[in-house]
């Protein structure tokens, strides 16, 4: 079996993502390749081939130009997969390679189970196994899911260029804005998710946070209803933290919160459902309403 | 200007999930339903894109799936959409994003529209893919994962997010598909005149054998609950005594209560 990994590459750096793609590939038991749009000096650790097309020349993102890269390779290489990571960079890109070959795409791969494919589905308290109907497919992987394998040695470089009008041009990065707290410094997290219900609860979430002398963390739908400042935001678009204890407040548990707090020490829960996917990273996941559940702690910790 | 928004319902994510009688997707049974969360964003946006361009501009609603789904069109409605399409498919859970995406692609290639709005992914689903394969059907311009949109000049700024809070700065051309993310804006409340006034909106029904020419691509082959990672102590019960048996857990397990 062969596949052709896409690695990443931004503002100038091989990013370490790029290494996941070879531990996907290992537990696939496949062959890979790699293609990547990057500068000849970043390159990845890797002894196999390397399809390279130069950054300078086909800029970090413009999805029309990279697709065509991609072909160029997938023609040479004819693999039975075609690797993305399940990024900003992969989601936007792997359904335009997969409709122009017209193959399957399975997105955001989190385990490889009898030779099928598992992905997360609503709002990852599911499953799904998933099989393609084509005989080549496009696939996403999960962030985090599989080992980064970084095989170290040097490619054997196949140098890629095409040239291709765009209706899309790309302008410029932005910075993430600055942070005013700095969760990854905190021992205790005390986190307010959509389930706190509304603005006005958020202070009864702040005084459990500060009778442990912790801080306030959010989840995202918190941070853009504007009840929390972004921040305080846990998760890939925000911070990364691992704390002593990180306590979820009504957060059910997406992957993109997962990814920023399931390194934690020790994680508490408060959840009303008792399936919510935050349970899988809980040691301890308490069921009750988070309104009622936490202003008794917080007094009984004040006596 | 001619836009479109493509809306999908999806179950409350607070429901229990239970297989259905095939086990390649969950059961309807009990069940309560709302607007794919992304696709309010995408309305949001499209109905503003729509008070700026003013009279010239038109904005259609598209929604596939049964019946229900005609909850989710009159709430795009009410938010300010001028028409709708119900493309009527009983099985549209069972169609793969390659189908729903070629019916979308089928339904919009008769109507040249200028921007085409979706959600970034479906929350039940959450394929990320619908959007950018109706692009693609259509070659369309195409970008993803928008939090920030402007339209002047027949140009689109689109900002997209990236990870890290690292954002992404790009123009398109019209004709193109914008995915809309999370906090793109802040979706409004419908008011109970627009309720009103949307009744009297037209609602096109099409049923999905006249846009669906595709076999799929992909196939679901089980439907089930993540493999419990164990561990992880549930406590359920009397919440002063819930309390105490945390405080309990704490002392004895971390160093942060001495
Ligand atoms: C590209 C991308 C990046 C993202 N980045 C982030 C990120 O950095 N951080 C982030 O957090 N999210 C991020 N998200 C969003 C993420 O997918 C989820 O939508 C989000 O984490 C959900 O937040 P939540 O758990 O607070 O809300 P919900 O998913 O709505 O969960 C609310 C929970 O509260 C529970 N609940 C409700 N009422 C009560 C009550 N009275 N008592 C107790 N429990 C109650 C419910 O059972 C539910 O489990 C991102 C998404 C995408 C696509
Ligand atoms: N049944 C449907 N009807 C209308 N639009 C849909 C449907 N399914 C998906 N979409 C659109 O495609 C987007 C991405 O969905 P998905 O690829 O399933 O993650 C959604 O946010 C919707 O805008």
């Amino acid at each position: 079996m062969k596949t052709l990994l896409i690695g990443e590459y931004r503002e100038g750096r091989l990013l370490e993502s790029t290494y996941e793609l070879l531990g996907f590939a290992q537990a696939l038991g496949a062959d890979s390749s790699l293609f990547i749009v990057a500068r000849e000096d970043q390159l990845p650790a890797f002894a196999g081939k390397l399809y390279l097309a130069d950054a300078a020349a086909a800029g970090e993102y413009n999805p029309d130009l990279h697709r065509e890269l991609i072909f160029q390779a997938v023609e040479q290489e004819q693999p039975d997969y075609i690797v993305f990571l399940h990024s900003s960079y992969g989601w936007d890109l792997a359904p335009r390679v997969a409709a122009k070959l017209k193959i399957a795409q399975v997105s955001e791969i989190s385990a490889i189970t009898a030779g099928e494919f598992e992905v997360g589905c609503c709002n990852a308290k599911m499953r799904r196994s998933v099989k393609p109907a084509t005989e080549k497919a496009v696939l996403t992987i999960q962030a985090g899911a599989f080992p980064v394998l970084q095989p170290g040695g040097s490619p054997q470089i196949r140098k890629l260029t095409a040239s291709l009008s765009s209706n899309l041009e790309f302008v410029g990065y932005e910075p993430a804005e600055a942070k005013d707290v700095d969760l990854a410094k905190a021992e205790v997290i005390v986190t307010a998710g959509r389930g706190i219900g509304k603005k006005e609860n958020v202070p009864v979430i702040h005084a459990l946070a500060k009778a442990l002398g912790g801080e306030l963390g959010a989840s995202r739908p918190v941070v853009d209803a504007g009840w929390v400042e972004h921040s305080h935001q846990v998760g890939t678009t925000g911070q990364t933290v691992s704390p002593k204890l990180y306590i979820a407040c009504g957060v059910s548990g997406a992957i993109q919160h997962l990814a920023g707090m399931k390194k934690s020490d020790f994680i508490i829960a408060i959840n009303k459902d008792k399936d919510a996917p935050i349970g899988e990273v809980a040691d301890v996941l308490v069921v009750a309403d988070v309104m009622q559940f936490v202003p008794a702690m917080t007094a009984k910790l004040g006596r | 200007m001619k836009l479109l928004v493509c809306v999908k319902q999806v179950p409350d994510m607070e429901s229990r999930f239970k297989p259905d009688s095939r086990g390649v997707w969950f059961s309807e049974t009990d069940l309560a339903w709302r607007m794919n969360e992304y696709d309010e964003y995408a309305v949001e946006e499209a109905v503003k894109l729509r008070e700026q361009l003013g009279e010239s501009c038109e904005l259609t609603v598209l929604s596939i799936g049964p019946d229900r789904v005609g909850e989710v069109i009159k709430k795009a409605l009410a938010m300010g959409a001028d028409r709708a399409v119900h493309v009527q498919d009983l099985d549209a859970a069972g169609k793969d994003p390659w189908q729903i995406a070629s019916i979308i692609a089928g339904y919009a290639k008769e109507q040249s529209y200028d921007i085409i709005f979706t959600g970034m992914q479906s929350q039940d689903r959450g394929s990320a893919q619908v959007g950018v394969l109706v692009a693609e059907l259509l070659g369309f311009t195409c970008a993803t994962t928008l939090v920030g949109f402007a339209f002047a000049d027949g140009v689109i700024t689109a900002k997209r997010e990236l990870e890290g809070g690292l954002k992404g700065v790009a123009k398109l051309q019209i004709p193109a598909v914008v995915t809309c993310q999370l906090g793109l804006n802040i979706p409004r409340y419908p008011t109970l005149p627009n309720i009103m006034k949307a009744k009297r909106k037209e609602i096109a029904a099409i049923p999905v054998t006249e846009l669906l020419k595709e076999e799929p691509l992909a196939a679901t082959t089980s439907f089930h609950p993540p493999a419990k990672k164990g561990g992880g102590v549930v406590l359920e019960g009397d919440v002063g005594e819930l309390v105490e048996k945390v405080i309990a857990i704490l002392k004895d397990k971390t160093a942060v209560l001495r």
